[in-house]
């Protein structure tokens, strides 16, 4: 049997990464060379000058994997986890950048207060099943809103999505993230709440005008605007402005 | 010293993964006001990594399983070292905490009935680990989340707990610091919950995040609580060996629970080399036999045939891999080859779809095409705080532990998915009794004033040192240590330097210096979780000096088989006049009756 793809060791390089330090007060890029190793990730490179040069660089991390959204920064401008942008992607010789999420308040170097998400997560109304629902289902159910639920709350459609990053409605726009979570709620085969007034007034769905910014660099692949902000805008337009079924509710007291 | 802000709550939980969160919501639902501590964000703790499944006899799939399978299952995994009740409540309790986890919102993949579905793993009889592709971690602490945040739980996030306080011999609350600015926090409780994980950072190929670092087993036992089986670290078989920088990364078991085949550069399918004889009439016995069950599998149909060799306990199989690297058949890259390619592609994305991306992006591995490299990492300790089986209660008054923190449950080697069972289970039973403690206690107690302030002087410290060395290079060299001296395979010699190196370390750690300042500083963090670290790592060495026999995750190269005596004890660890003191205490007799599931399968 063959050894499969064995990747060839380029050998050890250097790379200059310029992270940005500072905390609320204000800061700036600092270079720091890293010696690199074949299949090197940027969170390596940065818990490399963590270990090295930098003891205090704070940044936050768990799994290292994809699973846990822990990592997420601005590599070279671009929304990303550091933990699954591969240091091999970068042209050779040039600077890699890793700032912070410029969404969210700075606490110190990479690290941002990202707390709103999860005052807005409390808000939203929780699964409640159906009445004398039969607890039995296809696995074309699961299937449909895996997709959904495969959300590792890393906040990087949170980042990026204009609502929240250049016109700060944080006050009246829950963001991507939570119209995934609530296409999860809303889709389970259990579950019997209406979230739809919530979806209009406080979470401010109209506000989204799709431009798909969020679903570009979901690190889980989640079609967050067609698959779960598109289907959720119709079910307010549904609930809200069908005349007939606003008569149909008006007549009948639904 | 500066003003603290304070906090009291009937119950401190530590810890917010599976089992810190189970507790909390059953705490705060018998009417406890539940404070909920963890050191990283809300949903990050390692449960979200778990992946295979959780461990529950619902006998969707096979109809012939049972809480007394799952019971001898767990035991025979364990090398009979667990305690015989931690198991019997865990298999009798998994099933009604799956369906609760469903009750909540959380889905799991379903059988073509529309039940729950189950699938196999390694050391299980029957099909037992209920799932949702290789997420099921995921799906769990988002439910747990969910549930305990729309419950009213306080959750102090990035929050870490540095000591904890008594007054006489009971519980009276901890001290800790926001991560975020670095200031002080005191809780005063009248019941602690320690959910805080397991021990891994100590080791630098692990599958353990940096959040491993032992706190509860060192708080507990640093608060008189007594430690078990701390020499029992499960080695993973199946960690990422390729590229450097994702070594230790876990490919989960349910890649080998779907057919995956373990092969040695040879090509050979080493596995059936390393079955121990009296449990190798379980696994199938040739290659058609093996392949007869994956299709079986595949195509959701009972069998007569016998699951493959890879489906051998964890322990065992890291040992074969270990082997077969160390006799020069090793991969290129000094692992073994897991092959799933052989099934159809669409199989291998829908049931495994965060390996088949892992592989991708991570290593430029294409799972559906070519094998993938795995060795052993470090992944889990069966050892922790001892507690009594019904009420996960410490051997100090106020004090309960759950999850990989506690011990008992798993014995000698965990079985894969027991694990997401186990905090449910255990999580639940400890929230009830620290709830039912608190509301019990006539009058608050009262934490002595002079250890406050003693736990804020120890932990400035490092960062007012003038000179001393960084923590990450006692951290690295602690690591090295571990995997060194006691690692897969350990000898009386290895272990007693490793006592010796591990004191050097301790006072190395007490004069390390720390830069910046308080806000945010992982080199902060670091030296004080070290000291953890440090506690933890010379219990796991000193209590595997003393077992001097071969068994589960413990394999000793000067004592390869099994001691029919030590089999009868465990190692208890704990504090006395400042100093780690261990010895063997004894284990709980099984009742005859239970002793019994054994006699007639036999």
């Amino acid at each position: 049997m063959s050894a499969g793809p064995v990747p060839v060791d380029a050998g050890t390089r250097e790379v200059v990464l310029r992270v940005w330090r500072g905390d609320a007060s204000g800061g700036r890029e600092v270079e720091y060379r890293v010696p690199v190793e074949t299949g090197m990730v940027v969170l390596d490179a940065v818990h490399w000058v963590q270990g090295h040069l930098a003891p205090d660089l704070a940044v936050r991390w768990n799994c290292k994997a994809a699973k846990c959204g822990s990592c997420s920064a601005e590599v070279n401008g671009k929304p990303a986890l550091m933990c699954k942008s591969r240091m091999d992607q970068f042209a050779a010789g040039e600077p890699v950048t890793v700032r912070p999420m410029k969404t969210f308040p700075i606490i110190k170097d990479l690290v941002t207060d990202v707390s709103w998400n999860y005052e807005v997560n409390k808000r939203i109304p929780p699964f409640r099943p159906r009445p004398g629902a039969d607890w039995r289902w296809q696995q074309s159910d699961v299937d449909r809103i895996q997709e959904f639920r495969m959300c590792i709350e890393c906040f990087l459609c949170q980042d990026v999505c204009h609502v929240l990053r250049s016109h700060e409605l944080k006050h009246e726009f829950a963001g991507p993230r939570f119209f995934v979570r609530i296409a999860g709620l809303e889709m389970h085969p259990m579950d019997g709440e209406d979230r739809s007034r919530f979806l209009k007034s406080e979470a401010g769905l109209g506000l989204c005008n799709i431009t798909k910014c969020c679903s570009e660099v979901c690190p889980e692949h989640i079609h967050i605007t067609d698959n779960a902000i598109i289907p959720l805008k119709e079910r307010v337009v549904d609930r809200f402005y069908d005349p007939l079924k606003w008569l149909w509710r008006k007549i009948t007291g639904k | 010293m500066e003003p603290i802000e304070t906090h009291e709550h009937d119950v401190i939980v530590i810890g917010a993964g599976g089992a810190g969160l189970r507790a909390a919501i059953e705490a705060s639902s018998h009417g406890a006001s539940v404070g909920l501590v963890c050191k990283s964000l809300l949903g990050k703790a390692h449960t979200v990594m778990a992946e295979g499944g959780i461990a529950a006899a619902l006998a969707h799939v096979d109809p012939q399983d049972g809480w007394q399978t799952h019971f001898r299952d767990t035991m025979k995994g364990g090398s009979f070292l667990n305690h015989w009740r931690m198991a019997q409540i865990h298999a009798q309790e998994s099933p009604d905490r799956v369906r609760e986890l469903e009750q909540w919102g959380a889905l799991f993949d379903r059988t073509p009935d529309g039940r729950i579905l189950q699938r196999a793993f390694g050391g299980h009889t029957w099909k037992r680990l209920a799932h949702v592709g290789d997420r099921t971690g995921l799906e769990m602490i988002r439910t747990l989340q969910d549930r305990g945040v729309h419950q009213g739980l306080e959750v102090f996030m990035e929050c870490t707990i540095s000591r904890l306080f008594k007054d006489g011999d009971r519980i009276a609350g901890a001290l800790g610091y926001w991560r975020a600015t670095g200031q002080f926090v005191l809780f005063r409780a009248r019941a602690i919950v320690i959910a805080t994980g397991g021990i891994g950072k100590a080791y630098a190929v692990t599958s353990n995040s940096w959040e491993y670092t032992g706190d509860g087993q060192a708080l507990a036992y640093e608060a008189g609580a007594e430690l078990i089986d701390m020499e029992f670290v499960q080695f993973h078989p199946t960690g990422m060996v390729w590229p450097p920088g994702v070594m230790g990364l876990l490919v989960t078991e349910g890649v080998r629970g779907e057919g995956g085949i373990l092969r040695n550069s040879k090509g050979e399918r080493f596995m059936w080399n390393y079955l121990p004889e009296a449990r190798r009439h379980e696994y199938a016995a040739d290659e058609g036999e093996a392949r007869r069950w994956v299709e079986a599998a595949v195509a959701g149909k009972q069998t007569q045939d016998r699951r493959p060799p890879e489906l051998s306990t964890r322990d065992n199989v890291s040992r074969a891999i270990y082997t077969e690297v160390r006799e020069g058949r090793g991969s290129p890259h000094g692992g073994a080859f897991l092959d799933i390619s052989y099934l159809p592609a669409e199989r291998v994305k829908k049931k495994l779809p965060s390996m088949f991306h892992q592989f991708m992006e991570l290593a430029d591995v294409d799972i559906t095409k070519a094998p993938m490299e795995v060795g052993p990492t470090t992944h889990y300790v069966m050892g922790g705080v001892r507690v009594d089986p019904d009420s996960a209660a410490s051997t100090v008054p106020g004090l309960y532990a759950a999850g990989e923190a506690a011990a008992g449950l798993h014995g000698a080697n965990r079985l894969g998915g027991n694990s997401l069972s186990d905090l449910v289970v255990f999580g639940r039973r400890a929230g009830l009794s620290a709830a039912q403690y608190a509301k019990a206690l006539a009058t608050s107690p009262t934490i002595p004033a002079g250890e406050i302030e003693a736990e804020q002087r120890d932990l400035l410290a490092p960062l007012e040192r003038g000179s001393g060395e960084s923590p990450y290079e006692v951290h690295r060299a602690l690591q090295e240590c571990m995997g060194r001296r006691v690692g897969i395979f350990r000898t009386q010699q290895d272990l007693e330097r490793g006592v010796e190196e591990l004191a050097a370390l301790q006072a190395r750690a007490g004069k390390v210096r720390v830069e910046g300042s308080r806000v945010y500083n992982p080199g902060w963090h670091l030296s004080r979780d070290l000291r953890n670290m440090l506690t933890v790592s010379e219990a796991v060495t000193r209590s595997a000096v003393l077992r001097k026999e071969s068994r589960g995750a413990h394999s000793r190269l000067d004592f390869t088989a099994m001691d029919p005596a030590l089999g009868k004890v465990n190692m208890c660890v704990t504090r006395k006049g400042g100093a780690m003191s261990v010895a063997p205490t004894p284990l709980p007799e099984m009742p005859a009756e239970l002793r019994a599931l054994f006699e007639e399968k036999s």
